[in-house]
């Protein structure tokens, strides 16, 4: 082995960059959904309206994750 | 051994048929079957189109099966039915666009929700093994006519001039900021809504096919095609439950995804038709 290359990394490097995109997505649909939980919490009665709220809110963080894998995709 | 294989092919579980001993993970090519109808004029069929056919079909004669004599006392399959319309009616239209807006836009959002979802459950059903709106112009279509729906619920409502108005300027801004936030509202209302919709809808059907592919193929493999693997083939196991979990929680996507895409284009219609943005 050529003893310029420190580390020889095969396989698809956009694996990893579907990894991190995830990452983020991931944290806003978690504090999303986390607040929804406390929001119902405090009033039981709001958690129809809440809900739609919540999946509104999770479908815009939830398209950055799936835009991750288009780009795995077309990359 | 071999004839399992040619099925699974048939199913749609794996695209390629050859038994070399080798893991195929799924690709694109998934989404590009061969034409099998029709084959070098406009109106070339393959597997996918057939399956969306199929899904409309269904839909209309369960639709007319369940509402061919409609009664005061309902039925078994008109108060399904009932059920079915209600929730898109109570849970989706009323409450964004409140009862009379509702009821214009009522027959447009629940056919978009009940298309969607005729065609996102084709992905979980044996035999079909994949989603009508995980090619990309299906969503498109959808999406263009609540694209049609919002601008036009908006002109008719305010007129040309007051709607760009209402949807580029911001009320309580500082004018000078009008520079900078009406070129992004024209963005974000006129070109990123539609196109997030659509991208949000396909790449969500497509992803849970690869992945319903992934476990079906690495369970093939396991089981049935990979040579020399010994008790690592026992791994099979968790990929064939993996793959029913997954197709449980498709079902779920499915449903969800037919929701998320009514909701917002009811919300889009109700903010073209608010007084204030």
């Amino acid at each position: 082995m050529d003893p310029s290359i420190i580390v020889d990394v095969t396989g698809n490097l956009n694996t990893i960059g579907y990894g991190l995109a995830a990452i983020g997505p991931g944290i806003g649909v978690g504090i999303v959904a986390g607040k929804t939980v406390e929001a119902m919490a405090r009033q039981p009665e709001l958690a129809g309206r809440l809900q739609v709220t919540m999946f509104l809110g999770i479908a815009f963080a939830e398209l950055l994750a799936f835009i991750g894998v288009a780009l795995f995709f077309l990359g | 051994m071999v004839s399992t294989a040619t099925l699974a092919a048939h199913l749609g579980f794996v695209t390629s048929t050859h038994d070399d001993g080798e893991f195929h993970p799924p690709t694109l090519a998934e989404f590009f079957p061969p034409a099998i109808f029709f084959e070098g004029t406009p109106f070339e069929m393959n597997r996918i189109v057939l399956v969306r056919l199929l899904a409309v079909a269904a839909l209309l004669l369960l639709f007319y099966i369940a509402l061919r004599r409609t009664t005061r006392v309902p039925g078994r399959g008109q108060t399904i039915a009932e059920m079915a319309i209600d929730f898109v009616k109570v849970q989706i239209v009323d409450q964004i666009l409140g009862e009379k807006d509702g009821r214009r836009f009522l027959p447009l959002l629940a056919a978009m929700f009940f298309g969607i979802l005729a065609m996102n459950i084709t992905g979980i059903i044996p035999g079909l093994n994949i989603a009508g709106t995980s090619i990309f112009i299906v969503p498109v279509v959808f999406a263009l006519a609540g694209y049609i729906a919002f601008v036009y619920a908006g002109i008719k409502q305010h007129g040309g001039l007051r709607f760009f108005k209402n949807q580029l300027f911001l009320p309580g801004v500082p004018w000078p900021m009008h520079f900078i936030l009406a070129p992004v509202e024209l963005l974000n209302v006129f070109i990123v809504r539609p196109i997030s919709l659509s991208l949000r809808l396909l790449l969500n059907m497509m992803v849970g096919h690869l992945l319903l592919v992934l476990c079906f193929a690495a369970t093939h493999f396991l089981f049935i095609t990979g040579e020399g693997l010994g008790f690592a083939s026992a791994f099979g196991v968790l990929t064939l439950i993996g793959g029913i979990v997954m197709t449980v929680i498709e079902f779920a996507v499915a449903l969800l995804q037919a929701y998320i895409f009514t909701l917002l284009s009811a919300v889009y219609i109700q903010q073209s038709v608010a007084e204030e943005h």
